[in-house]
């Protein structure tokens, strides 16, 4: 078998043969095709196989309407379920697989669903798995989620790449058939930024498909010129292999343009899509119509197709799906399939019109005013059974039956914003109305104009109008016009088995079922019998289903209405909404100054937000973290450490109201901070809440730098920037993040001061009677670098923050440790931090946890009285000063070897463990070396006149019990004597 | 003269430069920032110190400005010079002097990455880094936009060239934004 049904013609390059392959079976086809048209060329009508029932089936369409011919395409990690073959590209080497059958597609063993049918009615999941509730998480769910479904996943990561992007036009036509082409080259040629978008891989929509003229020539011709005028002009972009998948806010359009999926794999470094997003200042919207089937008995047999797709593949694709065809339609258009098929060579069984004043031709017989009642076949269709005028009975011997019940303008995008569509009775089909997205217009078929010349006239008037173009409409090339009259004929009388949803496997019984159990709402209608959902959104079902319920509630179309339309119109891959912002480039990355000469000392990194810090340094004969984090602490606080601390944020802050300007940022005051002073500082919400904390160093009058908890820099930030530009517009005050622009190490332990004397330039004194605790100054180093130096500590040691300009980070790193080596001087990691600082009894995130307090500080008395800051009102609240209200405490085992965990709670040492008799909770833990055993800290009510006071912490979810004793949170050095050494 | 030897935002000791098809992206790190930002009530004086020193008047919204000093417009009455680096490495406490205390300036110079993308094919790459109408800015151009998440000014210095300044610390992540958008357009 080879290219039996292929036609003479066509659009396809005969001199590029492809090879592909179908379930394992090897056919050929042409550059051109599409997978759906090359199996149609090669004899095979069988596709698929439905969702529930597991019938066979065809192509219903030739685009990306199609419900039933979906496929498994490729192999490996890029199979991918739920292709339709009707807009798959053919290339060499293309691997198709159909899905939803066993063992094979002709024989499918599920096809037993069928026999079932009268069980299988809408509702029956809901119905039958209703009882006993308990099995449906266990039983019925997990049975039932394994049956649904059509093709597979292959379960391997996508090894292809997605971008995204970025277009911005003057005018964005969505459609590239006559209207939008004619659209475009009116804008166009006026000069504007134009963007022409089609889903298809060849523009020219439906005149791809037709054979008459445009201008006295083949349409095909216009439209290669019309093409090639476009491309030529340097402020129109054509897009072809883009679906525009929805109209979203301001303008914004999003498309997806399939850059790769032609082909066997993308070339190196290409994408295999991109989603674009597109800034349009206007909209066409020239998305053509979809011609609507008739449903009647058995109308789903591979064979029973869209007459217009028929068309298409033996006009466009040279391909036919049998050699003697019948047409069943209810207006002119089908008429056309016929013409054409009879054209091309193809026998034309009869033509069945539903109108007892239908056309007749020469070339064939038209029974007029008959129906096809019924379809015969077991994997394709062979016989259509018709009624004719007179009742008496025919069946007609035929391979493919073309189907025409008139056609529905594509509103899709015009409700995208929740407009509806209105009732167009000449064509007996909704049409755009009601509000649109804004800027949006719609012309040719999509707006009822259903006319070739319609559509050239409407969308030379639509760009006209959307840019305010002058001037009378361009000369429009001559075109047919026939006259078009659409009356409604959905189904055929006494049907019940007739497919309205071939994808779901939706009835007309369905419906009218679906409608005797009270689901009379449209949506009620989807929900229920599944109407309209899935791949296809219902384009070619949903109005054979509106129109059978508005004629079971004696209603009108419009009076029922539409489900609502939402994005994307055509499925659209995760992986393209990803891009490139997948696995570690799923957010950007921030390195610290430090970070490559870390790499090197072979550091642990841990990430803290965006940023990657060093956990800690391992060395030769460390084999666990513990050694290395427990090494780090006692040889910073023997003699010195040194930390990578740029992360915290920094903030600058200028101004002749700099020092006010802090004084409503911060509970406590700053007015009266000297310079070439540090405080410590306590920003609160406008609740009371504590929001972040940090230090503000003054280094001239009007100029502080504020520093940050690295997770709070972005956030305080901002709310720094909204507290001055919306609370506090009068004030002169100027606000910039310097955080990257500055690498920060802390120098901590009791020889950083000897350390630093060798770093820093000799004319500054960092004695501590000429650089005492919370001491900073602008300094130079290393022979004249500019760098800054604060006097603050977080480990509680004598301890030092220098800066120096970022791009000098790496070299003062290296100089530290090298000037360090008589000090046996030890980087630390963010663990030996922390581990210091709870030893110390710093609060951090996990004490600043969005629920504390001041006072559940510890530093109730750090909210000024003597001014008004944001947050201290609400601090003073009844809720917020109870005389129970938690306390930051320190936590120590009574047994050294007992574990402390942060989020286990604390209860009286007698009594019941209950959240009841809850007493606080531990908020951070660490081994402490500097005491021997485990330490936390937490928060207990009334903590501060519990000190001493033996409790016991429990986790019951780790099953922790054991007895600690409350004590300061300051474990080390509780009088800050080293600190100020 | 201090012995510290600078690295590069992407820890190199010379800068990086990518060609991919017909477009290249060059590190540049020999470039000092620092940003101005008028005091209120002097926002004419800072206006006029702006322009001394670039020698052009201070420019307008999303516009950038000058010849060896440049300034490009950054926010309200705010602007970011920028000038060569081996000549202004001091150059906060050099506009300082001219602006006196009519203005905030602060050291911008290593908040930043520099990378600058040309070729005849730079605008399709513009477009997927970001959504800034990249084909509509002239010459003389400048935006804030975001590029993989990060925030980042765009300035189109010439026809076939466009500047990025993307934050220091990210500038890995940035180039291989930059990179990945060059190849799917290569």
């Amino acid at each position: 078998m080879n290219q039996i049904n292929r036609l003479k013609g066509g659009q396809i390059d005969r001199t590029q043969t492809l090879n592909f392959t179908f379930d394992g079976k090897t056919y050929q086809g042409h550059s051109g095709d599409t997978l759906a048209s090359a199996l149609l060329a090669n004899g095979v009508r069988l596709m698929g196989r439905s969702f529930k029932y597991h019938r066979p089936r065809g192509p219903l369409t030739a685009g990306s309407e199609e419900p039933n011919a979906m496929v498994e395409l490729r192999t490996g990690a890029r199979q991918e379920p739920n292709t339709r073959a009707t807009t798959a590209e053919l290339f060499e080497g293309l691997s198709a697989q159909s899905q939803n059958r066993w063992p094979s597609l002709k024989f499918d063993a599920m096809a037993i669903n069928d026999r079932f049918s009268n069980f299988l009615t809408a509702g029956f999941y809901y119905k039958t798995f209703m009882w006993p509730a308990a099995f449906w998480e266990k039983i019925y769910e997990p049975i039932i989620r394994k049956a649904a479904g059509l093709g597979s996943l292959s379960m391997q990561a996508d090894p292809d790449a997605y971008d995204k992007g970025f277009r911005h036009c003057d005018l964005l036509i969505i459609g590239a058939g006559p209207s939008g082409l004619m659209a475009a080259l009116t804008a166009g040629r006026a000069g504007a930024e134009v963007i022409l978008a089609d889903e298809d891989f060849a523009m020219g929509g439906r005149l791809n498909s037709e054979t008459f003229a445009i201008d006295d020539a083949s349409a095909d011709v216009w439209v290669q010129a019309s093409i090639a005028e476009l491309a030529a002009l340097p402020n129109v972009r054509l897009m072809p292999r883009t679906t525009v998948i929805g109209a979203f806010d301001h303008g914004i359009y999003g498309a997806l343009e399939r850059v790769s999926d032609h082909l066997a794999e993308p070339a190196p470094g290409k994408p295999r899509q991109i989603l674009w997003r597109i800034y349009a200042a206007k909209t066409i919207l020239a998305a053509g119509a979809t011609e609507r089937p008739i449903a009647f008995e058995n109308n789903d047999r591979p064979g029973i197709m869209l007459a217009s797709a028929i068309r298409s593949y033996a006009n466009r694709w040279a391909a036919t799906p049998a050699q003697r065809v019948a047409i069943f339609t209810n207006n002119d258009d089908g008429h056309r399939t016929a013409a054409d098929l009879h054209a091309a060579g193809v026998k034309i069984a009869a033509v069945v019109d539903t109108r007892t004043d239908a056309p007749r031709s020469h070339g064939y017989e038209v029974l007029q005013g008959a129906q096809v009642i019924d379809s015969k076949g077991r994997l394709g269709l062979t016989f259509a059974g018709v009624k004719l005028a007179d009742g008496s009975m025919r069946t007609l011997e035929c391979g493919a039956l073309g189907v025409s019940g008139g056609w529905n303008p594509n509103v899709h995008m015009t409700c995208h914003q929740r407009g509806r569509p209105t009732w167009d009775d000449s064509l007996a089909a909704f049409v755009p109305g009601g509000a649109l997205p804004p800027g949006m217009t719609v012309a040719g078929a999509a707006s009822g104009n259903l006319s070739t010349h319609g559509a050239l006239q409407t969308g030379a008037q639509a760009a006209k109008a959307a840019l305010g173009l002058k001037g009378r409409l361009p000369k429009l090339p001559s075109a047919e016009d026939a006259p078009v009259s659409q009356t409604p004929f959905w189904y055929v009388e006494g049907c019940s088995r007739a497919w309205l949803d071939q994808q779901n496997d939706v009835t007309v019984k369905d419906v009218k079922l679906s409608h005797q159990e009270g689901f009379r709402s449209v949506e009620h209608l989807k929900r229920y019998t599944t109407l309209g959902m899935a791949t296809d959104q219902g384009k070619t079902s949903n109005m054979g289903g509106l129109a059978i319920m508005a004629e079971l509630a004696g209603k009108s179309i419009p009076e029922v209405g539409t489900t609502i339309f939402r994005p994307p119109y055509t499925p659209t891959a995760i992986g393209a909404m990803a891009g490139r912002i997948k696995g570690m480039d799923f957010h950007p990355t921030r390195l610290t100054p430090s970070h490559y000469w870390a790499k090197e000392r072979g550091a642990v990194f841990v990430e803290v937000g965006n940023w990657l810090r060093a956990q800690w340094f391992p060395i030769a004969g460390e084999t666990h973290w513990r050694q290395s984090v427990d090494r780090e602490v006692a040889a910073t606080r023997a003699s010195v450490g040194v930390c990578d601390c740029t992360t915290l944020g920094k903030i600058d802050v200028q101004g002749t109201d700099a020092a006010q300007f802090l004084n409503k940022i911060y509970c406590n005051g700053f007015a009266k901070l000297a310079v070439g002073k540090v405080r410590y500082g306590l920003m609160l919400r406008e609740d009371g809440i504590a929001m972040d904390d940090g230090t503000a160093a003054r280094l001239e009058d009007d100029h502080f730098v504020v520093t940050t908890t690295t997770a709070n820099a972005a956030k305080v930030y901002q709310h720094m920037e909204f507290v001055r530009q919306c609370l506090f517009p009068d004030m002169d005050v100027q606000l910039i993040s310097t955080t990257e622009a500055w690498a920060q190490y802390a120098v901590a332990g009791p020889n950083s001061r000897a350390l630093l004397q060798k770093i820093v330039d000799p004319e500054f004194d960092l004695s501590n009677e000429g650089f005492p605790f919370m001491a900073c100054a602008n300094i130079n180093v290393s022979g004249g670098l500019r760098a800054r130096l604060f006097r603050i500590s977080f480990s509680g040691e004598m301890a030092f923050e220098i800066a120096v300009p970022a791009r000098y980070g790496d070299a003062l790193m290296r100089k530290l440790m090298t000037e360090g080596e008589e000090f046996n001087v030890v980087p630390y990691g963010t663990e030996a931090l922390g581990v210091m600082r709870i030893e110390k009894g710093h609060a951090a995130g996990n004490e600043l946890n969005g629920t504390t307090s001041a006072l559940n500080l510890g530093m109730g008395r750090m909210v000024s009285k003597a001014k008004d800051s944001i947050g201290s009102k609400l601090s003073e609240r009844e809720g917020l000063n109870e005389t129970d209200a938690l306390n930051l405490v320190g936590i120590k085992p009574l047994d050294a070897g007992d574990k402390v965990t942060a989020g286990g709670h604390l209860m009286n040492a007698d009594g019941p463990v209950d959240a009841k008799h809850d007493q606080g909770y531990v908020t951070s833990a660490a081994f402490s070396p500097s005491l021997g055993s485990m330490i936390g800290l937490g928060f207990v009510k009334n903590g501060s006149d519990r000190v001493g006071e033996k409790m016991r912490l429990v986790s019951p979810v780790t099953d922790l019990n054991v007895d600690v004793e409350i004590v300061s949170a300051h474990f080390v050095d509780p009088e800050g004597g080293r600190q100020r050494a | 003269m201090h012995d510290l030897t600078p690295i590069t935002a992407l820890g190199g000791t010379n800068a990086r430069v990518e060609t991919i098809g017909a477009v290249t992206c060059s590190e540049v790190p020999d470039v000092a920032l620092a940003s101005v930002t008028a005091r209120l009530g002097k926002e004419s004086q800072t206006r006029t110190a702006v322009k001394k020193i670039i020698k052009a008047d201070a420019p307008d919204v999303s516009r950038f400005d000058g010849g060896d000093v440049l300034a490009f417009w950054a926010g309200p009455e705010q602007w970011m010079l920028e000038a060569p680096f081996d000549s202004h490495e001091d150059i906060a406490a050099r506009v300082k002097s001219v602006c006196k205390t009519n203005a905030s300036v602060v050291e911008q110079t290593d908040a930043w990455a520099r990378f600058d993308i040309s070729g005849a094919e730079v605008l399709a790459v513009m477009e997927l880094l970001c959504n800034a109408n990249s084909r509509a800015m002239d010459v003389g151009a400048c935006t804030r936009s975001s590029v993989h998440h990060l925030g980042c000014f765009v300035l189109r210095r010439a026809p076939e060239m466009f500047s990025i300044y993307g934050p220091r610390a990210s500038a890995g992540s940035l180039l291989h934004a930059i990179i990945t958008a060059m190849h799917t357009v290569a």
